[in-house]
């Protein structure tokens, strides 16, 4: 089995795992960022580069480093590879870049957007984007469209990561959106405006990093950070049934796959479950579900709010003030 | 005038038909590899004429074909590039347009070297009316039993088609041509694999310039050792340039690798002098993706030594000082040239041009756009023009394609060697209004 060394931690992994797949097994901070790249879709990945890396050292046989940053979702480790992420300042310079690229024409509607909280792009931004765009030139537009009667399509805020047209290539039967027109003003569509219909399409809306593809129940019922996050399943016959839904009070906001540290989606669910079963009484509730991703969302889990109250007590036991808001756990969306 | 290898019989009448084409020697290369010669002798032999590719990027053709995959039982196949679309080259057009059956005979005997049934001769889409040149040279191969089964009576059998492109220059990226010759969008592919082991239809391809194919039969015919001694160093053998831009004689010339650049230029063998006798200002060695370089740049290498048509004295220096053969388009500008406005149209054609797959590509592409037409339009500013190197050296190496670092390379080029011309422009945006604003600038008289 290849050895590999990604920023100082070796590890060892079974033969053709790519570099971020190695280095997702080693955990923590020195995981590239991923915008296209989804373990759970065959030949998704590359195009983004968001997740490129330096290869200091090619391998034990050929110790040369690679002459480009490489894209680590589609390099795959060769014994003895060195690769640095996060100790390469040139990397991580031209990974600001890449974020850069992908802002310019960006809509900074965040505000006004249902992804604002659990969006790849807007942490992605917050890491290595700057105060200020260095464009000045009026940012690209489309017109939003239907896709169907549970999907909207915002084209303007896509990333292109071809993300949901693998979703409608490897989990239906019969796309019938892909990408039309070239270059920068390439779109996501369907063929002259197309119902997208099929009892797996509300897939397409869990893989978007962006919020190009938001669900049509749930566009601006609530901010994400607002609503609870429980883990629940039913008896399903088209999918497993075991999702996560979204509530605020006694309603059920939202239903969504349940989605792992990177966000993607462990199991896929059906449109039924996704869009049709919003009453608490179709469930069997799990409990809490545990956000574990380095975002604005994972700072509304039951588990925070209880550190939080720990942390006020323990600072008042002390005898000191009550703590500034914003500090680590002390978020603001918290009280 | 140097040796000719492939434009040799291009002044004979009647050298595009069959009859003529056989006359003049056509064919021999196809008798001499099928009756004489075993298809890895045949590989050694482009091995030792040390033949590069002649699209643009130089890679030994001898070497490519030996490292295709060769699983028992899988189709092979050889795809002939010829979506020539890089701006400034015409030399594949010219020479499909003239002597058609030499690709032909090319494509035979390189498929026999790979043992490649079938071939494509995928080709751009402008050019429709060169593919129905070529169409008609097939059907008289077909006729004279050069195609077909058992050629010569041999066991091998070939077919070869032609399929012509929409128009789009990535679709001359090899892996986004094999995704077009399959019939799907001409977005690039991610290497690896390489189509070495999984190309057109997942089986192992070989994808050559329409020249390298072409320079495989005189390589049979002499010989790969006899073809080595051609040319200069590793640069072995004849190289097909478009000339273009303010010469005196533009078009398409066969020239020795080797020749120096300012014979090239000025000899009336060649392009003849710049028009009017004026002052060359730069050249555009290689097609429009290659660095731009500046007179005593491209006449002397930084060294101080004459500047030579090959890989290697135009690669010397690196992009500080030196440039690329590229695939030939060479492209000359005389001293009414504005290196921005040339710039602009370069990089609008890039952005035009980008499939839109990767991030660096698709945005930067059309951001440099809009700031060189920002500049041009005389509202630029200097920081604009340090944006421009920022951004161009964030595409750089970042993106899935060459694409990327062919919309950068001439971008970087330009603000290297004629930064002055750009603080000009951002300086003196009053005489910009004007459309012969350059000619004011630097008290010149139009052409």
């Amino acid at each position: 089995m290849p050895k590999v060394t990604i920023d100082g931690h070796t590890i060892e992994v079974p033969e053709g795992t790519t570099i971020l797949n190695a280095a997702r097994m080693i955990g923590g901070e020195i995981v590239p960022p991923a915008m296209c790249y989804y373990s759970k879709l065959k030949t998704s990945g590359g195009y983004c580069r968001t997740c490129i890396v330096e290869v200091s050292k090619g391998s034990e046989k050929d110790p040369r480093p690679m002459p480009k940053p490489v894209a680590s979702c589609r390099t795959t480790v060769m014994d003895g590879m060195e690769v640095k992420n996060l100790t390469s300042p040139a990397l991580l310079e031209a990974r600001a870049g890449v974020v850069e690229f992908l802002l310019i024409n960006h809509p900074l509607d965040c505000p006004i957007c249902d992804q604002a909280g659990e969006c790849h792009l807007q942490d992605l931004g917050y890491e290595h984007g700057k105060a200020k765009t260095r464009y000045e030139f009026p940012r690209r537009t489309f017109e939003k469209i239907d896709i169907g009667n549970y999907i909207k399509l915002h084209m303007t805020r896509c990333i292109l990561c071809y993300r949901c047209v693998k979703v409608a290539e490897q989990l239906t039967d019969g796309r019938v959106h892909g990408v039309i027109n070239r270059g920068e003003v390439s779109e996501i569509s369907t063929y002259i405006q197309n119902a997208i219909k099929n009892d797996f399409s509300g897939n397409m809306i869990d893989v978007c990093p962006v919020g190009a593809l938001t669900d049509k129940t749930f566009r601006f019922k609530s901010r994400v950070w607002f609503t609870k996050p429980v883990d629940a399943h039913r008896d399903c016959k088209k999918c497993s049934g075991k999702v996560r839904l979204w509530e605020k009070g006694e309603e059920v906001l939202r239903v969504t796959a349940r989605k792992d540290t990177y966000g993607e989606v462990v199991d896929w669910i059906c449109n039924d479950c996704r869009f049709e079963k919003k009453k608490i009484g179709d469930w069997i509730i799990e409990g809490p579900a545990k956000i574990d991703r380095h975002s604005v969302i994972s700072a509304n889990h039951y588990e925070s709010l209880n550190q939080l109250k720990l942390a006020v007590a323990r600072q008042r036991n002390k005898g000191g003030k009550k703590p500034a808001l914003g500090e680590g756990a002390l978020n603001p969306n918290n009280i | 005038m140097g040796k000719k290898l492939l434009l040799e019989h291009d002044h004979v009448p009647g050298i595009n038909s069959y009859s003529v084409y056989r006359e003049k020697g056509g064919y021999a290369s196809v008798e001499k590899a099928l009756k004489t010669m075993t298809p890895e002798s045949l590989v050694e032999e482009v091995k030792k004429s040390g033949l590069r590719g002649r699209g643009g990027a130089g890679f030994p053709t001898g070497l490519k074909w030996s490292f295709l995959a060769k699983p028992p039982g899988v189709e092979r196949y050889l795809v002939c590039n010829a979506d020539e679309s890089e701006p400034g080259t015409f030399k594949d057009r010219y020479l499909m347009e003239r002597i058609p059956h030499l690709l032909v005979e090319g494509m035979i005997t390189s498929s026999f070297a790979l043992g490649a049934k079938s071939s494509y001769i995928y080709i751009r889409g402008e050019y429709f009316y060169v593919a129905k040149i070529l169409e008609k040279a097939i059907e008289e191969a077909y006729a004279n039993g050069w195609l077909g089964k058992n050629i010569l009576g041999t066991d091998f059998s070939h077919d070869c088609y032609v399929q012509i492109g929409a128009g789009a220059y990535i679709c001359g990226e090899e892996t986004a041509l094999l995704e077009s010759l399959e019939g799907k969008r001409g977005n690039p592919r991610i290497k690896p694999p390489f189509p070495a082991v999984a190309g057109l239809w997942g089986c192992p391809t070989v994808v050559n310039n329409v020249e390298t194919i072409a320079a495989v039969v005189p390589i049979v015919n002499q010989g790969g050792e006899a073809y080595a001694q051609i040319g200069i160093g590793k640069s072995t053998g004849t190289k097909l340039i478009s000339a273009s831009g303010h010469i005196n004689k533009p078009g398409v010339y066969e020239l020795e690798l080797g020749l120096p650049v300012e014979e090239f230029i000025y000899s009336e063998a060649y392009c003849g002098g710049i028009r009017g006798g004026r002052k060359l200002k730069a050249v555009v060695a290689g097609g429009s993706s290659v660095p731009i370089l500046p007179a005593e740049l491209i006449l002397k290498t930084a060294k101080g030594e004459p500047r030579l048509m090959s890989y290697e004295s135009l690669g010397d220096g690196g992009f500080i000082t030196g440039t690329m053969l590229g695939s030939g388009g060479f492209i000359v500008m005389d001293d009414t040239t504005s290196i921005v406005k040339n710039l602009y149209t370069f990089s609008r054609f890039y952005h035009h041009e980008s499939c839109g797959q990767c991030s660096p590509c698709r945005e930067g592409t059309g951001w440099m756009e809009k700031i060189l037409h920002k500049i041009l339009d005389g509202h630029g500013t200097l920081a604009d023009v340090d944006l421009l190197w920022d951004i161009q050296s964030k595409i750089e190496g970042k993106t899935i394609c060459p694409l990327g670092e062919a919309a950068a390379w001439p971008v970087a080029a330009a603000i290297r060697h004629f930064r002055s011309e750009f603080e000009d422009y951002v300086k003196n945006p009053g005489n910009i209004q004007d459309v012969k604003h350059y000619y004011r600038l630097n008290n010149l008289q139009p052409a």
